[in-house]
């Protein structure tokens, strides 16, 4: 069994993709899956941080992909969940560290260790590591924020996706494409400051896979390092199980999209 | 500001010109991606020939190259100014 490959990839900076690498995996691991989740941003390695590991890094991606460490030694074995493993960025490195072949032979060797799923979280931009992270995907999620130059972005992404990954070079049909909308504020939407769901699924031709509510308790997970998915009780985390329920096959209504209603007391008092 | 003024104040739908401005860059991005690099300088050549007999702009010019399946077709289409041809080039014509 091989197994299968998920690149969280963007083309804009800042839209969410660590989070979301954090939390995919983080949810995968949670259904019983066993996953590695890799940092592709080498020179500035940011995914250990969120995933709160970043005290215990001792190898790196790129360490093991010039056969400096192997991969079990590289591998970081999350605190929570003990079928999840994080595979830090270097940060002394440049983009030129990483290959194909070695992130080809990195894969492979994850695969024989008979991990399910590989989440690749992509670095920003359409340069080298972004286009090592997509190469080898079976599925790709294209994080996209309801702003003008995300959206253009993602639609470049899309189209890469698309040509230049090897399933598209071998013509073994298209990389599994889910476009997930994060950063959504459904009060804006409804007073015609921000662009809605469907605006991005009709200019993008294609449906999202899942709606993340900005909310502040990304920030609150990221300075504790913990991912949001962890958190069942805030919005963003139920946010994030469901896409995850949603990328594993199962049915659920999107969530979170609509302006909550106010109460009474509320809406004469105001807050 | 007045009173008048706070209250008739409403917000831009700004979600609506961002959506419009995206639909169009969308598709013409869309449909400039996987052309050749060297379209944009045949056009700008071509033109150069076609304006030795031809008054016309580069707007004029329209290359579109469309896929099918197995194929694909490269299209140029220029439109003619109403007028006829430069008189020098119809001379040449003529000449022949």
């Amino acid at each position: 069994m091989t197994a299968e490959i998920i690149v969280v990839t963007s083309g804009k900076g800042g839209v969410g993709k660590t989070t979301t690498s954090a939390s995919l995996a983080t949810g995968l691991a949670m259904a019983g899956k066993k996953v590695a989740v890799i940092d592709f941003d080498v020179g500035l390695r940011n995914l250990d941080l969120i995933m709160g590991c970043e005290r215990r890094v001792v190898y790196d991606f790129v360490n093991v992909v010039h056969g400096e460490a192997t991969l079990k030694q590289s591998l970081i074995k999350d605190k929570r969940y003990e079928n999840l493993y994080v595979l830090a960025a270097s940060q002394t490195r440049d983009k030129d560290a990483l290959t194909q072949e070695g992130v080809e032979k990195v894969l492979d060797g994850l695969s024989e260790e008979g991990f399910d799923y590989i989440i690749c979280d992509s670095p920003a931009g359409i340069e080298k590591g972004a286009h090592l992270a997509m190469y080898f995907a079976d599925k790709a999620v294209v994080v996209v924020n309801p702003e003008v130059s995300s959206v253009r972005d993602s639609d470049r992404i899309l189209g890469l996706l698309a040509s230049k990954t090897r399933r598209a070079e071998r013509g073994e049909g298209q990389v599994t494409q889910h476009l997930l909308l994060t950063r959504y504020n459904p009060a804006r939407v409804a007073i015609g400051e921000m662009l809605s769901v469907t605006d991005v699924e009709d200019i993008l031709g294609i449906k999202v896979v899942g709606v993340i509510p900005e909310s502040e308790n990304v920030l609150t997970a990221s300075n504790n390092g913990i991912p949001v998915i962890v958190d069942t009780a805030s919005p963003a985390g139920q946010a994030y199980s469901d896409t995850v329920a949603r990328i594993l096959g199962e049915e659920r209504p999107l969530r979170f999209i609509d302006v909550p209603k106010k109460g009474f007391l509320q809406r004469v008092f105001g807050g | 500001m007045g009173i008048l003024d706070f209250l008739k104040r409403r917000p831009e739908p700004t979600a609506t010109v961002a959506r419009e401005r995206l639909r169009i860059i969308v598709a013409q991005e869309r449909s400039s991606r996987g052309a050749p690099d060297y379209l944009p300088m045949m056009r700008n050549e071509l033109l150069e020939v076609i304006k030795k007999y031809v008054h016309v702009d580069i707007e004029a010019i329209n290359i579109n190259l469309e896929r099918d399946s197995g194929h694909e077709i490269l299209e140029l289409s220029v439109t003619l100014p109403d007028g006829k041809a430069k008189s020098d080039a119809t001379d040449t014509t003529a000449a022949n």
